[in-house]
């Protein structure tokens, strides 16, 4: 207990840099996957034949698969195989490449919980814009969106949480993300090695920051509450 | 002249005629209700002038220039339609108030998008904006929802809604103005609140089309009645005619039934 007190210090210095990674990547994620995902909503609603069915086919590949095989050959792809390295090399490299297996992931995800969210706005709504003389982009930015962020803020809320922890998948790619740090200590770092309870402690992190994001996330589906559909 | 005439009005879902050769027109500040069984084409032809579904066949004209025309592929555009859908207001069964604006936003809404299209928009912008936001507290306050401006659609009942439907319909000055069957999702209580606001509108000689299965009520406030069973016109004319001595069987039939209540 005395040695890990006096452990404390230099292991939370070691994940605090290793959670402001796995916080670059979640923000990241988030930050590609929503807009992303739209594309991908409307791709798969598109009456263009060809693009729904390239829509259709990209999410099950992405949701059929695991997030690891897809980070694995979005990262070594490129270099052992196709003998062309582009995602440069060292920690930028890699939380490039897991960046982008992160967002398309999510975004797929989205997309499914978006195409549901603006299929359950009832027709009528559409149709009451149309007669008021409102274009589709109108209609959807003004009718329809709000209507559907509001339906889909729990589904969405159940995402965000499972990406915190999912982000530790980069671990994978040796992204230097907060498990990472945690199990760096086991090896040896800093001076420590041989010790098993950072790795244990970075769930700390995780906790204490979903149950942020929670309450957030209560507070966002209160703040929609002044209507009902 | 007529401010509407619909000829030669045709309409098929897949193989299933639903309108077969629909003719008439309409007087400015007449009022037209069409009556007939379910599924026998009312909400079709509502649903065409209003451009929510495009004619197979048929022509449509508004104070006397062609707004659609089957033949005519240049009147068929997504852009035009949107314009010539101005032409007309329409009134939903289902009210369809956008549940995330208050009364007020919800007829405040289009007229504030269609101003932007304005040449003027930019230079008189607060005027417009003002002049807006007069006009629905008017509507509102006229169909007796005055105090009830800030009130959001899961708050009023539903008569209050199809009353703020009908406001907002208003506020783009419909040059005619359509309802399906607006009073049937509501309980007898309330569909007296809504018959009103529209009794007050036929009495300001608005033109107005109603499909409603309110009989009492049509034959009141109709100028002229149309029958419509399978797709056509079966029987057209004054109230009086249509309701007292219909000259077909399959309106006597229809008309037997609602006699008896």
């Amino acid at each position: 207990m005395e040695l890990i007190l006096e452990q404390l210090p230099v292991v939370v210095g070691a994940l605090n840099t290793g959670f402001l990674q796995t916080l670059r990547l979640f923000f990241i994620t988030l930050l590609g996957a929503f807009p992303l995902g739209l594309v991908i909503a409307f791709g798969s609603m598109s009456r263009i034949r060809l693009l729904s069915l390239s829509a259709r086919f990209l999410i099950w590949i992405i949701r059929g698969t695991p997030l690891m095989i897809q980070l694995l050959i979005i990262y070594y792809f490129p270099g052992l195989v196709l003998h062309s390295p582009i995602w440069g090399g060292g920690e930028s490299g890699r939380f490039l490449a897991a960046s982008i297996s992160f967002v398309l992931n999510y975004a797929c995800y989205f997309s499914e919980i978006y195409r549901g969210g603006i299929q359950s706005v009832p027709v009528g709504q559409q149709e009451a814009g149309l007669v008021l003389g409102m274009t589709r982009h109108q209609i959807f930015f003004r009718v329809t969106l709000l209507q559907m962020v509001k339906r889909i803020v729990p589904p969405i809320s159940n995402e965000v949480i499972t990406l915190v922890k999912d982000t530790s998948l980069a671990r994978i790619i040796a992204l230097q993300e907060v498990i990472w740090a945690g199990q760096a200590f086991m090896k040896g770092s800093h001076g420590i090695s041989g010790a098993i309870w950072p790795l244990f402690f970075t769930a700390v992190y995780y906790l204490i920051f979903n149950g942020i994001l929670t309450v957030l996330l209560a507070r966002l589906e209160k703040k929609l509450d002044y209507f009902r559909i | 002249m007529a401010i509407l005439e619909v000829e030669h009005i045709q309409k098929s879902f897949d193989r299933t005629e639903v309108l077969k050769d629909i003719n008439f027109s309409l007087e400015q500040g007449q009022v037209l209700a069409i009556i007939g069984p379910s599924g026998g084409g009312k909400t079709t032809l509502l649903r065409c002038l209003n451009f929510l579904e495009t004619p197979d066949q048929g022509v449509i004209r508004v104070n006397g220039s062609v707004l659609f025309d089957a033949d005519d592929p240049a009147t068929r555009s997504e852009s035009q339609i949107r314009r010539k859908r101005l032409h007309f207001g329409l009134v939903f069964q289902s009210f369809n108030l956008f549940p995330q604006y208050t009364a007020l936003e919800n007829v405040r809404l289009a007229p504030e998008l269609l101003a932007k299209e304005r040449p003027d928009y930019h230079a008189n912008k607060a005027a417009i904006h003002e002049e807006i936001e007069a006009n629905a507290r008017g509507l509102l306050a006229q169909i007796g929802l005055a105090d009830r401006m800030n009130s959001y659609p899961h708050q009023l009942s539903g008569g209050q809604c199809q009353r703020v439907a009908i406001a907002r319909a208003l506020a783009l000055h419909p040059d005619i103005l359509c309802f399906d069957e607006p009073t049937s999702a509501l309980d007898p209580e309330l569909t007296g609140e809504v018959l009103r606001v529209i009794r007050a509108l036929a009495d300001k000689r608005t033109t107005m089309i109603i499909v409603t299965h309110e009989m009492a009520f049509a034959r009141d406030v109709a100028s002229q009645v149309l029958f419509i069973d399978g797709g056509r016109i079966c029987e057209q004319g004054a109230p009086q005619e249509v309701f007292q001595n219909p000259r077909e069987e399959r309106t006597r039939q229809f008309l037997s039934r609602f006699a008896q209540e």
